[in-house]
């Protein structure tokens, strides 16, 4: 695209009234007239409204007849009206990155409503700005890249699972990595799921049997991730074995489903020093087992390690039901046993959670609300029984409550090896560790690099169908690249000047995309598709040997310095 | 004479800042005609010559204006790298002359056009107050005199 033939600039500027929006303050005219004498500007009309049908019409006419090739609207904002001009121009043949816009209305005519020589004045002002860059405007293409229809799923939990299933159902071929030696992830070790109480393996049973029978499901246990290069659609993924064999295969989408662990909260409570000090999960194994023997006085202790003034500051969703729950399978089993639940606050939120959480109550379950700053403390005497001293913050007095079994719900927290993940990926971790989405609210399981998405645990506590929920969501995302097989890359993209480049490396380390690395001759190099053109790097250079596309310096120093009515050299 | 009115070069981000400056404008918040408008992709693109070649060409504010910190910009972290060479700059300007105040980065979201007028209000006030940038009185007096 650099090579196309450079032609001197025939500018068109498309002025808008906008109705009255613009027109009633700005002197529409005098801009007009204003345009028509700047450097090579070979045209300048007004209209009512340059995006109307006839507005459209008229810079495609004036394209035509003026011979054009820069065309310039002087109207509203370019992020909800620069692809209607850019679509424009497309349709005349002029490159669509050879049109410009000057905001004379969001940013002139409606902030200076009562200064119409002002406005005035800041809007010949701004056309004169997108005149000096749009002389210097080049023509760009977005580059076309082939899409590889097969998917990584890192984790075989039922996150990672369900996402693979999703995907094969819509024909893509899936590689599933887990570095257990079996699928299941934690679903493996729970027994009933709340609120409905069926049996975890009930659930998870079906769901390996459906993958294992899979034929485009490959399943890759005892297995991690060892390095992951290239970009959306062309990822080269590389695993190693338990066995330290390697293999290599190609995926258009990555799926990070890794899950998460429980806190092991050794040194609270007692747990490591008295056996009889246990976590939700290892009372979940003995019930499943049938190894729990019939306790007098069990005690749950919530938000062990979680919900923190500092660190592990999060809620981890997951623990009140999980504490309810398991109370209500030992009052099933053993009705006459005493259940305590210590709780700072109980959040019983999903569907059906509250009328568990009722239930539990109706059964005899004792609900005692503890302070933070005043946690319970866990005392054993001479033979072993233990007591449990609490201030119970609703009655207002400390409770001593003898027990047998002390069980603490501590939070999820994210695996040991998850940095190591996130720095093969280049993906981010968030200040409580988990995987970090790109945006929390409208795009919450995407990551900021396209074609890597996240669900499940990996991404912060959640119970089964929320883990469900999510892994439908990213594989309907990972198939959308998949399914269109070709993807067009941003074409705003940082490019080196080789002889120029010292090979500092400093772009390297700043860029957050990890798009630039160094060649074999020492030089930077930009992978364009990964580029995303914020020109972090271009403005870091000590050589200035970094071109942003379509914001170069001469470009954007070009438009600064005619703001001041000066002209660049 | 008529009153100083300063002129102010502002670099404003397309995802945050310059959807702010847009929407001060949909809610016909007013504020004063000083400042000219130069949209970039991210602050982080503000190259330092950018802001001293506009400060040698007579502008007597420059605002670079971003997505909020820490985590709100678009390209991950363009908004730290841009607030680390701000705060370099303004201790550089310092030794060219240049008062620092004359040299702003602001935060301001895709909501927040109240924040925008604010900043524009205040930072036309404060340079009225300076005067016309000495470096341009020197400039303009090599140029011009």
């Amino acid at each position: 695209m650099e090579s196309m033939e450079e032609e001197t600039p025939r500018i068109g500027v498309f002025v808008c009234h906008c109705g009255i929006n613009i027109g009633g303050v700005v002197n529409v005219p005098e801009v007009v007239e204003y345009a028509k004498k700047l450097p090579c500007v070979v045209y300048a009309e007004e209209n009512l409204y340059t995006c109307s049908s006839e507005g459209i019409s008229k810079i495609k006419e004036g394209i035509a007849k003026y011979n054009l090739n820069r065309v310039i609207v002087a109207s509203c904002t370019p992020r909800t009206h620069e692809p209607l001009f850019r679509g424009a121009c497309e349709e005349a043949g002029v490159n669509k990155y050879l049109f410009e816009m000057a905001n004379i209305r969001d940013q002139c005519s409606w902030a200076h409503m009562h200064e119409p020589e002002g406005a005035t004045e800041k809007a010949k002002d701004l056309v004169r700005m997108a005149v000096a860059k749009s002389r210097l405007l080049k023509p760009l293409e977005e580059p076309e890249i082939d899409v590889t229809p097969s998917a990584l799923v890192i984790g075989g939990g039922i996150s990672g699972m369900t996402a693979a299933l999703c995907l094969s159902n819509q024909g893509f071929k899936v590689h599933i990595v887990e570095k257990e030696p079996e699928l299941g992830g934690m679903l493996g070790h729970l027994y009933k799921l709340y609120p409905t109480m069926q049996d975890a393996s009930e659930s998870l049973n079906h769901v390996v049997n459906s993958v294992k029978s899979n034929k485009s499901i490959e399943v890759l246990t005892s297995t991690v991730v060892k390095q992951v290069k290239g970009f959306i659609g062309n990822f080269e993924v590389t695993v190693q074995k338990a066995n330290d064999e390697t293999a290599n295969f190609e995926a258009g989408t990555i799926i990070v489903a890794t899950g998460a662990p429980i806190f092991e909260p050794v040194g609270m409570y007692g747990y490591g020093e008295y056996d009889n000090v246990i976590t939700q999960l290892r009372l979940e194994q003995l019930l499943k087992d049938g190894q729990l023997k019939k306790p007098e006085s069990v005690v749950m202790i919530q938000c062990v390690g979680a919900r923190e003034k500092e660190g592990r500051t999060y809620c981890s969703r997951i623990c009140c039901m999980t504490a309810i729950k398991n109370a209500l399978l030992i009052k099933d089993l053993h009705p006459d046993t005493d259940v305590y639940i210590l709780f700072r606050e109980l959040q019983t939120y999903g569907k059906h959670y509250e009328e568990h959480y009722r239930t539990a109550q109706d059964k005899g379950v004792k609900f005692v609300k503890y302070l933070q700053e005043k946690s319970p403390r866990v005392v054993s005497g001479k033979n072993g029984e233990l007591t449990v001293n609490v201030y119970h913050a609703l009655l207002n007095e400390e409770l001593k409550i003898g027990s047998d079994l002390v069980v603490l719900s501590t939070p999820l927290i994210q695996h040991e090896d998850a940095r190591e993940l996130s720095q093969i990926l280049k993906v981010p971790l968030g200040p409580d560790g988990f995987f970090f989405e790109v945006h929390v609210k409208l795009r919450p399981i995407d990551f900021a690099t396209d074609g890597i998405y996240v669900c499940g645990t990996a991404h912060s506590p959640k119970d089964t169908p929320e883990s469900v929920s999510q892994a439908f969501g990213v594989a309907s995302r990972a198939a959308i690249p998949m399914a269109l097989k070709r993807l067009r890359t941003e074409a705003i993209t940082a490019v080196v000047h080789e002889n120029l480049c010292s090979g500092c490396g400093t772009c390297v380390k700043l860029c957050p995309y990890g798009a630039i690395e160094k060649d074999e001759k020492g030089v930077a190099r930009v992978t364009e598709v990964v580029c995303k053109g914020c020109g972090v790097c271009a403005a870091t250079c000590p050589e200035r040997a970094i071109e942003m596309r379509h914001f170069t310096s001469e470009q954007v120093m070009a438009q600064a310095l005619a703001a001041l009515g000066r002209t660049s050299a | 004479m008529t009153e100083f009115e300063p002129k102010i070069v502002g670099f404003l981000c397309n995802w945050c800042a310059y959807a702010g400056a847009d929407l001060a404008g949909v809610s016909r918040i007013q504020y004063p005609p000083n400042i000219r408008i130069v949209r970039v992709m991210c602050s982080g693109r503000v190259d330092p010559v950018f802001i001293l070649e506009a400060f040698r060409s007579g502008a007597d504010g420059v605002l670079v204006a971003g997505c909020h910190l820490p985590s709100d910009c678009h390209y991950i972290s363009g908004n730290f790298k841009a607030h680390r060479r701000i705060m370099m700059l303004k201790k550089l300007l310092l030794q060219f002359g240049i008062e620092p105040e004359r040299l702003r980065i602001e935060w301001v979201s895709a909501s927040e056009g109240d924040k925008f007028a604010t900043v524009i209000k205040d930072m036309t006030e404060e340079i009225k107050k300076l005067g016309p940038s000495p470096l341009k009185v020197q400039v303009e007096g090599l140029i011009y005199g």
